[in-house]
């Protein structure tokens, strides 16, 4: 009777605990595997920089990046000559000169990635009153993660179903809340020439530059999962001595 | 409460208990161990962090710095003054005696290339920032730089002559990584 | 016997000359090593340590977090994204401090639970289980305030909609009180500062009280499975070595568990919407408190707006109360019901053990209580909106109804006479009439 109220007690704590989903029109979006959500999961490098590349060349028109910082790529297989061209492309404010005036100086490794747009109005007045979200932390701040993000990038439809009509300046999305996104498809196929020869299909481009993202939103997710492997292993074994302990000290007892 | 004096009630046989005792011993071990590594990242996270540390060497463009002229930059969050020396300035910081210097140190061993001057802008004794950088502050005795709040004065290769200052401006490390460029740290 | 044995570091004479002058070492001896503890306590007993672990773990995540926190609007979140980025080890302590705060709630809620379970809140223990709903309260307080720290959107919006709540006081005392928590017009920057000073504070206030809590415990001693108060040293064994190693035990176990949520699911427990900075002149779709709120979100929802303006209205023919007050009186009722708690269950069986009927209704209300938080994660729409009100009405009537009728009603079962006697064998066999008193009287 002990043991079935444990479990129940169990499975209530992990079904209270488990978010609700608030769902609001857009369709759920398929499970995608990613070789960073295994239990010992790394980032695919080579993804992580054709996905650096699609940002860059596709993304960072309208979208910022603004908590990562250059030299953050250095962590993702850039070199530092690479990072360092790669930031000097950018111009950032200086600090003031003997006249107080503040001139642009080309950005440095440790300066953070440039937004395109100087404030979220500018943004929106650049893209018909939306706001093209920063997207240094957008795969966690999405219920369904990369799956969603994958998902979206990929669930354009030429036509929408029948009976829905498209407001102007509005695209279908299969996966966007009410199915109505301001963006319009990002990518097209070779619309980016990956140096490694992959060829950039619709599918190639959103997996990577997902991964990127998700690297972008949890840059500590390989030393997190290593640490945990070993923290878990180490309570495993000290929990078990522990437990060997306390029977044989409690042997007199029962 | 029952008072015992300490006296143990044997429970096991002499080998049992050393079993016990080493298995206590070992628990106890390998739980100080796992202590240890607990309290490491609550120390380490006082360490300068990732974004501080990446300021850590500033590189600096001094090709519109003419001769004798001098900038400063924030380096380490410090001023460093980077003087472009003239002739006239090099020779007097050569001139100068063993003798006359209150911390003897060559001008050699103090600028990797004569005509470029790099200091910590931040006085030895007690931290205020020397004059003479820019443009009408005044050098002081020894044309080099003169700090105000006690009366410092550093000759043209920032050695102190007068004054309470007991060392001489320091030199952080630098790399010129190109004619025009600079790494300082 | 599993006689106390004095350690010998205690006849230590750089110890005795300290302890001479404060006993701190004699203090603490008797008080963790020898304190005598009844020996049948099982695994449900390890939670009250493990909660004393856990406040310590987010106090000293906590004090760590705030050498890097900048409490500004403008800089809060970025100031947190620094810290999971740059800092060393930053990424987890935030974690460790985030999960925590889960895990504190949890480990308190099965704490509480296995009170209401063993009738641990009855004479003479109505201090202590009082001491630990003050405790309760302060750790709603705190963690509300922690959660608007970061700056995110549910920071902002769960701020925003629970200090509203106070608007419901009447008479212009609570438009007063508002304006007061805010230090403005909406909840803005002097409101994250404030919340910043007191989320600091108010820990070391939990731990006052956890002390006041400690020294309730130890007056009478614990509470044990069977309800039954100890007679004598068969009942009883020393604290040390017998709870130490089994609480360094279950906090083995326990940090297992908490490990597994900070490296591979940190961010199971939370909201993704906290990851969008705050925004004034957007609101998300669904503002959810954090799960271990989520109950009282329920009850907090389930009145009707007009519930008492409604009929005080046709009855005095004026409006008494704001619409929303009935809901804040019922979330902070769902509360007060459990300091009269010791008060309202006169029976004299503490043990759900030998309480039958009683078992079952905590089972109930156990299911009502996970009920009421998965409605307090829904939509309040259509079908979620009954199932609340049912739940939150059988919350009170379990507290109100239910158990004064049990006190009276319930046949119990034969209690033992005590501890030792099942175990041990001793003192005859608990047949016929022999019942033993499970507690005097006060």
């Amino acid at each position: 009777m002990n043991a079935i109220r444990t479990v129940l007690a169990a499975g209530v704590m992990a079904l209270l605990v488990s978010p609700a989903q608030a769902a609001g029109g857009g369709a759920h979006a398929p499970e995608h595997h990613w070789s960073h959500s295994d239990l010992f999961g790394t980032f695919d490098q080579a993804a992580l920089r054709r996905g650096a590349q699609v940002y860059k060349e596709v993304c960072s028109a309208c979208h910022g990046l603004r908590l990562v910082a250059y030299r953050n790529l250095m962590e993702i297989g850039f070199s530092e000559g690479e990072v360092k061209a790669i930031a000097a492309e950018k111009e950032v404010p200086a600090e003031p000169n003997d006249e107080g005036e503040v001139e642009m100086r080309p950005a440095i490794p440790a300066d953070k990635f440039v937004s395109p747009f100087p404030n979220e109005n500018a943004a929106r007045a650049a893209n018909g009153g939306a706001y093209p979200p920063d997207l240094s932390l957008i795969v966690k701040a999405r219920p369904g993660g990369a799956d969603y993000i994958h998902a979206l990038l990929t669930g354009y439809k030429e036509e929408p179903p029948a009976g829905v009509t498209v407001p102007d300046g509005m695209n279908y999305n299969e996966y966007f809340a009410g199915n109505m996104i301001a963006m319009a498809p990002p990518l097209f196929e070779d619309g980016v020439q990956f140096a490694d020869g992959t060829k950039a299909t619709v599918e190639q481009m959103s997996e990577d530059v997902t991964v990127f993202l998700a690297w972008a939103a949890e840059p500590e997710l390989e030393e997190r999962k290593r640490m945990g492997i070993k923290v878990i292993l180490f309570l495993l074994v000290l929990t078990g001595l522990l437990y060997v302990v306390k029977r044989r000290i409690w042997a007199d007892v029962h | 409460m029952a008072d015992t004096d300490g006296a143990q009630a044997p429970e096991h046989g002499h080998e049992g208990e050393t079993r016990r005792d080493f298995l206590q011993l070992a628990t106890g071990a390998f739980a100080a161990v796992g202590g240890a590594a607990v309290a490491w990242p609550f120390i380490q996270q006082m360490n300068p962090a990732a974004d501080t540390l990446a300021l850590a060497t500033v590189e600096v463009d001094i090709s519109a710095v003419e001769v004798g002229q001098a900038i400063k930059v924030k380096w380490r969050g410090v001023p460093v003054f980077i003087r472009h020396r003239t002739k006239a300035e090099i020779d007097a910081a050569n001139a100068a005696k063993p003798g006359d210097l209150i911390d003897p140190e060559e001008d050699s061993a103090r600028a990797k290339k004569p005509e470029w001057l790099i200091l910590v802008g931040v006085c030895t004794h007690l931290g205020c920032i020397p004059l003479g950088t820019s443009q009408g502050e005044t050098k002081g005795e020894f044309n080099g730089w003169f700090c105000p709040c006690h009366g410092s004065h550093y000759d043209t290769s920032g050695r102190i002559r007068k004054g309470p200052a007991p060392k001489n401006l320091p030199v952080p490390e630098y790399t010129f990584i190109s004619d025009n460029v600079v790494k300082i740290g | 016997m599993s006689k106390f044995q004095k350690p010998a570091w205690l006849d230590n004479g750089l110890v005795r000359w300290v302890d001479h002058r404060l006993p701190i070492f004699t203090f603490m001896s008797h008080e963790l090593y020898e304190y005598p503890t009844p020996r049948n306590l099982n695994y449900w007993w390890n939670f009250g340590s493990l909660a004393g672990i856990v406040l310590v773990i987010m106090i000293v995540t906590g004090i760590t977090l705030a050498m890097h926190y900048t409490p500004h609007t403008a800089l809060a979140f970025d100031s947190v994204e620094r810290i999971m980025r740059d800092v060393n080890y930053g990424w987890l302590i935030r974690y460790i401090h985030m999960n925590g705060a889960s895990m504190f709630f949890i480990v308190v809620y099965i704490h509480i639970f296995r009170g209401l379970y063993f009738g641990s809140y009855k004479a003479p223990r109505e201090i202590l289980w009082m001491l630990g709903v003050v405790i309760l309260l302060l750790m709603m307080a705190t963690a509300f305030m922690g959660y608007v720290l970061p700056w995110g959107q549910m920071s902002f919006w769960g701020a925003t909609v629970i200090t509203n709540l106070f608007s419901a006081i009447p008479w212009g005392i609570g438009d007063w009180i508002v304006t007061l928590l805010w230090g403005g017009f909406a909840v803005d920057n002097p409101t994250l500062n404030r919340f910043y000073s007191l989320h600091y504070l108010l820990p070391f206030v939990i731990v006052g009280v956890v002390v006041l809590h400690i020294w309730a415990l130890h007056v009478h001693g614990s509470n044990n499975p069977i309800g039954i108060d100890t007679k004598g040293e068969q009942d009883v064994i020393p604290f040390h070595p017998y709870y130490t190693v089994k609480d360094m035990f279950g906090l083995g176990v326990f940090l297992i568990v908490f490990a597994l949520f900070i490296f591979f699911a940190p961010n199971y427990m939370g909201h993704p919407d906290n990851y969008i900075p705050a925004n004034a002149l957007s609101t998300p779709a669904h503002i959810v408190p954090e799960w271990y709120f989520l109950p009282f979100y329920a009850i907090l929802r389930a009145v009707p707006d007009n519930f008492i303006g409604g009929w005080t209205t046709e009855w005095l023919g004026f409006i008494i109360f704001e619409a929303k007050l009935a809901g804040v009186l019922a979330m902070f009722g769902a509360i007060a019901v459990l300091f009269v708690l010791p008060w309202l269950d006169r029976s004299p069986v503490r043990s759900s053990r030998f309480r039958p009927m009683y078992k079952w209704f905590f089972w109930i209300f156990a299911i009502d209580c996970v009920v009421l938080g998965y409605m307090g994660a829904l939509p309040a729409e259509g079908i979620y909106i009954v199932i609340g009100r049912i739940a939150t009405v059988y919350y009170f009537a379990h507290f109100l109804v239910i158990i004064p009728l049990l006190a009276k009603f319930e046949k119990t079962r034969e209690l033992p006479k005590s501890i030792s006697e099942p175990v041990l064998g001793g003192g005859g066999g608990g047949a016929a009439g022999a019942a033993a008193k499970p507690m005097e009287k006060a």
